[in-house]
């Protein structure tokens, strides 16, 4: 059964591989295999590992102690409501309450991991450092800081002397956008690292 | 050839050579060294000077799918803590993280000669819905969001989780995360909610987003950057597993890919400058 499954994931990432060369049926058989098995294993796992432990079964064993259930219950039937046209509107309710609650959460925390707490880390005082590349970076770190922000800043027309700080936050933007990209080739590259590895070492025993 | 298929040929010769340049040095792996990094160094720290028999928490918030990158680090990090003595929680903030947990739970077992006793040493939690609603409620009752772990056992008849009542009494939160809800979740609220030290592993697609997070606040306290990431980690821990053989292939593919890159703007430029020159030529 192990070898069969082995066998079955080398004609599947081959096929997709085949992509490369040009499109073909191989390709397009795969890419449906893997669209309706995603959605299939989706519905099971939700089924059965969310809506049973989390509802179902609460309300089964203690129906009483449960009664506030009800309502995600009845926002999720309404949420279902979406797939018949003459009772679509119900379901604008139950999407308003998830956009409200998670932007709310969301902003909340957001606003003090990411910026509050985020210029804190920048109100550094540089020369606290007894190495001099700690003081640099420190150095860097505000300057690029002030400059990138700066860059954004559309209320003034930036030219003469107000154009130095956008230029030298461009610079640090694109040393970022550098830094994504290499990033980026390292994990797209490890992905077919893997994929790799499972055809010499599982599949074709090339390597132990 | 015209101009269409042409592009088309070179497109299929760099993949073929990108394939060659991966699939040579997994075959013949050339013994290249990785060089360590602060950030990691920062994550091994935490974990190094964690005392013996705290509790943590390792969180799989990864699927099948970043394996090559996230589980290498997995393993590294079990066996770092088990060796320091820390008893390990596994959590997952995606479904099939628990499963991931698992499978590097049985690879370091090996390691340790199945030693490790489970529900003393460590515990698989599962995978529970919800990203940053689930943590702030583990900052609240743990045992309300895990009434039991994945094998049903009930959270008070766990034994290592006998004075373990809510987040704060976690020593730190790993989190191995490919995307959303992952690590950003747990430095919002595990960190900056609960003060709880965070630190991370990453894809390398989702690393320079985290970067800012190591600060001076400490935010988070290390970060594992993909496979280089994990092969540092292996690295500290001196022993040379997957991610650090992998990183052989990875390195030939960077070293094509500059070349690539050199060549094309070697091509663009020259176009660009024979571009004016035609022009010239074609107006008389």
């Amino acid at each position: 059964m192990l070898v069969f499954g082995v066998w079955l994931g080398a004609f599947f990432t081959l096929s997709i591989f085949s992509f490369l060369y040009k499109d073909n049926p191989f390709y397009k058989f795969s890419e449906q295999v893997f669209v309706g098995l995603s959605a299939g294993y989706w519905l099971i796992y939700t089924i059965y590992n969310i809506l049973i432990p989390n509802l179902f079964a609460k309300l089964f064993s203690d129906f009483g102690s449960n009664l506030l259930l009800l309502i995600p219950f009845a926002l999720g039937i309404m949420m279902l409501m979406r797939i018949l046209p003459a009772t679509q509107w119900l379901s604008r309710f139950p999407i308003a309450i998830m956009v409200g609650t998670s932007a709310a959460i969301a902003m909340v925390r957001m606003m003090k991991s990411d910026l509050l707490t985020q210029m804190n880390a920048t109100m550094i005082n540089p020369f606290q450092f007894s190495s001099a590349v700690d003081v640099a970076g420190t150095i860097l770190l505000i300057v690029g800081t002030l400059c990138g922000v700066y860059f954004f800043y559309f209320s003034k027309k930036q030219e003469g002397l107000y154009k130095v700080p956008s230029k030298v936050g461009i610079w640090f933007l694109m040393v970022s956008f550098g830094a994504s990209f290499g990033y980026t080739v390292m994990a797209r590259i490890s992905l077919l690292i893997g994929r790799l590895d499972f055809l010499l070492r599982d599949w074709l025993h090339i390597i132990k | 050839m015209n101009s269409a298929s042409r592009i088309q040929v070179e497109r299929r010769i760099v993949f073929l050579l990108l394939l060659v340049a991966v699939a040579l040095p997994i075959i013949f792996p050339l013994g290249l060294k990785t060089q360590g990094t602060p950030l990691t160094r920062k994550a091994y720290d935490m974990v190094d000077e964690t005392p013996e028999g705290s509790v943590v928490v390792i969180s799989f918030d990864y699927d099948p799918s970043t394996v090559t990158e996230l589980q290498p680090m997995a393993i590294a990090l079990i066996e770092h803590a088990w060796k320091r003595k820390q008893k390990i929680v596994a959590t997952a903030l995606w479904p099939q993280g628990s499963q991931m947990a698992d499978m590097a739970f049985r690879d370091v077992q090996e390691k340790f000669g199945n030693t490790k006793v489970y529900g003393e040493d460590y515990v698989n939690l599962g995978y529970k819905v919800g990203g940053m609603v689930i943590i702030q409620a583990m900052g609240r009752n743990l045992k309300s969001v895990y009434p039991t772990d994945m094998s049903n056992t009930p959270y008070s008849e766990i034994p290592m989780l006998s004075g373990i009542r809510t987040l704060k009494d976690i020593a730190y939160v790993f989190s191995l995360s490919a995307g959303d809800p992952g690590l950003k979740d747990w430095v919002m609220t595990a960190k900056d909610k609960y003060n709880v030290p965070v630190a991370g592993g990453t894809t390398a697609v989702s690393t320079p987003g985290f970067l800012p997070y190591v600060n001076d606040q400490k935010q988070l306290y290390g970060l594992l950057g993909g496979l280089k990431g994990a092969a540092e980690y292996e690295l500290l821990l001196e022993y040379e597993g997957s991610a650090s053989l992998n990183m052989n292939p990875q390195s030939v593919a960077h070293i094509l890919i500059l070349v690539l890159i050199a060549i094309g703007n070697i091509k663009a430029y020259r176009k660009r400058k024979a571009a004016p020159a035609a022009e010239e030529v074609s107006n008389g």
